[in-house]
């Protein structure tokens, strides 16, 4: 690494500090809208210190909100987003594992079958897919919130390039000691993917919180809303003059479950990464 | 402990045969090593043994019982790999421990069997540790443990040394040597190095090619190569092997020149290969002489001096050798060296199928 002096480093340091300015004020000023009231936000010039109204603004999001509490929203994002984490990983890392350690019939056609479904992503098949999870009548509910959007040939391609990594005679080693298929996959295979299922999952995660389209079309009812669409109902549109401390609010709360799940799980990842060794 | 009866095994990829029909008997508490060059199919056939690869013809038994279609876990054998193969993310203690957790073994049971194989391989202080954390050595001794603490009635050892240094290697090789001799397990070892094949086996198996060219032990391979093949093989430096035929009772040079032969074979005039070991060449007065070494080249490796050469006489043609002399030789390039053959130390081949005569 080149290692820079004086007006160097000044440099980059400025210039990383007005990168993250850039980054961080509008989330800043979404904070400090949620803490105004409404027509301290209208009004110009828009306070740049937090006001006395945080409590009042927060509790009235999560329990009231505008079209539904944002509690209920939040939990309904939640579940969705881990839904789709776990049975993304649960799925593509099972697919992975057939593809990579069996012997079987159109093998290689599954291998490019999956392959092809990275050409279908959810939009481009969003019709049908609304047809079949009509059908089965699970409108409205979490199943069908979920299960749409649980194969994943990303994650398959993952795991799939992991597992080859792993050398063949850790494999022959525990046929040897006696592991059958379940056994190895339990207790060798998946101890050694947890990196990736870390980093899997923070990246599934973020995807199944930031899904719009999909329950804007599947969720009628507002209590079934997940936050990210709740959000865009909270927006004051035509002659709605809205309610900006409360839309703040619940911006800043969507915010912060994602967060939360990078940094908890980027500490598993750093650690798996220094940890494991093949 | 068991023994093994290897009945004219084949393996085939698709068309491809790699064993060309090997057969082998190893009797309970033998040591055998599979030597031969890269490629000639000796893992394959001990991974055949171990169950790894299937079978294509002929049977194979361990213990009395037929065990071709088999899985590795039904055969009660153990396997010690080239690059360890131990379970990065468990302790040593977990990684000796798993074949009999799977085996349903009680945890006093694995306790007690797990410390028995640490202590004797010095590797109580580490049961804790991660595999990562072991130097090669240690990770070689994990990989032993872990083979010795199922009691298996067969060892196998799939070049285990290859990956350590020299030094590690020689006392590691000694180790194994006195470890199988203790618990008196049957053992196939395969590796490419003539010396820790010559050092460990009670018997040799010289393969190439995917045919076994020699089964014995490994001072009547030495002594007695059945094959062209196991002469070049076994030995370093290689053994000379000289062109020519029979004539009488000397052995005529392909470009001239005469050596005389201990014991007369019966035909003559066939093309024939003779073969004789750098160390049985001794430097002699030019009167008693039977062959003389235009030296070309000298190596001194301190306790020996290697001085090759063509033989005058021989006119160039196929006439290249090699004589271990004794370290305190004088010879330099350029010199004439008078050499005799030691008694009975001289070899024949048939020229085509490479066969002893």
């Amino acid at each position: 690494m080149v290692e820079k002096q004086g007006f160097g480093t000044i440099l980059m340091h400025a210039v990383l500090i007005i990168g993250i300015a850039i980054v961080c004020f509008p989330i800043y000023l979404t904070f400090v809208g949620s803490t105004l009231t409404h027509f301290e936000i209208i009004r110009p010039p828009m306070p740049l210190v937090p006001g006395p109204h945080f409590i009042d603004n927060y509790s009235e999001a999560l329990t009231a909100g505008i079209t539904a509490p944002v509690g209920r929203m939040l939990l309904n994002s939640f579940v969705m987003a881990m839904g789709i984490a776990i049975g993304k990983i649960a799925i593509s890392i099972l697919s992975a594992y057939a593809i990579v350690y069996f012997r079987f019939p159109f093998r290689m056609f599954a291998f490019w079958a999956i392959f092809m479904t990275l050409m279908l992503p959810v939009e481009v098949r969003i019709v049908p897919t609304y047809e079949v999870v009509a059908s089965l009548g699970m409108l409205n509910s979490y199943t069908g919130l979920i299960l749409p959007l649980i194969a994943s040939a990303t994650a398959t391609f993952l795991f799939r390039q992991f597992f080859m990594t792993v050398p063949d005679e850790l494999v022959e080693a525990a046929r040897v000691d006696g592991a059958g298929p379940l056994r190895f996959f339990k207790d060798i295979l998946l101890p050694l993917s947890v990196t990736n299922i870390a980093a899997l999952f923070v990246i599934l995660f973020i995807y199944g919180w930031n899904q719009f389209l999909w329950p804007l079309l599947i969720t009628t009812k507002p209590e079934m809303n997940t936050i990210v669409m709740g959000l865009k109902q909270m927006m004051p549109t035509a002659d709605d003059y809205g309610n900006w401390p409360v839309t703040m609010a619940a911006a800043t709360l969507a915010v912060l479950p994602p967060v939360a799940v990078v940094i908890f799980m980027q500490r598993l990842f750093v650690k798996g990464l220094v940890e494991t060794e093949k | 402990m068991a023994t093994i009866s290897i009945r004219d095994v084949r393996k085939s990829y698709g068309k491809t045969e790699v064993i060309h029909g090997v057969s082998l008997d190893v009797a309970d508490g033998e040591f055998i090593v599979i030597v031969g060059p890269s490629g000639c199919g000796k893992s394959t056939l001990l991974r055949m043994v171990a169950g790894l690869e299937r079978i294509t013809a002929g049977t194979m038994e361990i213990g009395g019982r037929v065990v071709n279609d088999l899985e590795p876990r039904e055969r009660d054998i153990a396997m010690v790999f080239q690059n360890y193969a131990l379970y990065p993310h468990m302790s040593v203690f977990d990684n000796m421990a798993y074949g009999l957790k799977i085996a349903g073994k009680t945890k006093d049971e694995i306790r007690q069997r797990v410390d028995q194989a640490a202590a004797m391989l010095q590797l109580e202080p580490y049961l804790d540790r991660k595999p990562r954390a072991l130097s090669g050595g240690q990770r070689q001794r994990v990989a032993m443990g872990r083979a010795l603490v199922r009691n298996p009635a067969v060892f196998l050892f799939d070049e285990p040394l290859s990956n350590l240094d020299a030094k590690l290697r020689v006392q590691m090789r000694l180790e194994i040597k006195q470890m199988q001799r203790s618990v008196g397990t049957t053992a196939l070892y395969v590796t490419h190095d003539q010396v820790e094949a010559m050092t460990l086996a009670d018997r040799l198996v010289v393969m190439n090619a995917g045919i076994a060219e020699q089964i014995d032990t490994p001072m009547a391979v030495y002594e007695r190569p059945a094959t062209r093949f196991v002469a070049g093989f076994i030995g370093s430096p290689a053994m000379n092997i000289l062109k020519g035929s029979v004539s009488g009772s000397d052995f005529v040079l392909e470009g001239g020149g005469k050596l005389a032969l201990d014991t007369k074979p019966a035909e003559t005039g066939r093309p024939l290969l003779f073969g004789v070991r750098p160390e049985h060449l001794q430097i002699a007065t030019a009167k008693e002489a039977t062959l003389n070494l235009s030296v070309t080249a000298v190596e001194t490796l301190g306790a020996d001096t290697l001085a090759h050469g063509t033989l005058s006489g021989a006119n160039g043609a196929g006439g290249e050798l090699i004589a271990r002399l004794p370290g305190s030789a004088k010879v330099a390039p350029g010199d004439t060296l008078p050499l005799t053959v030691q008694e009975n130390m001289t070899h024949l081949f048939d020229a085509e199928t490479g066969k002893r005569v």
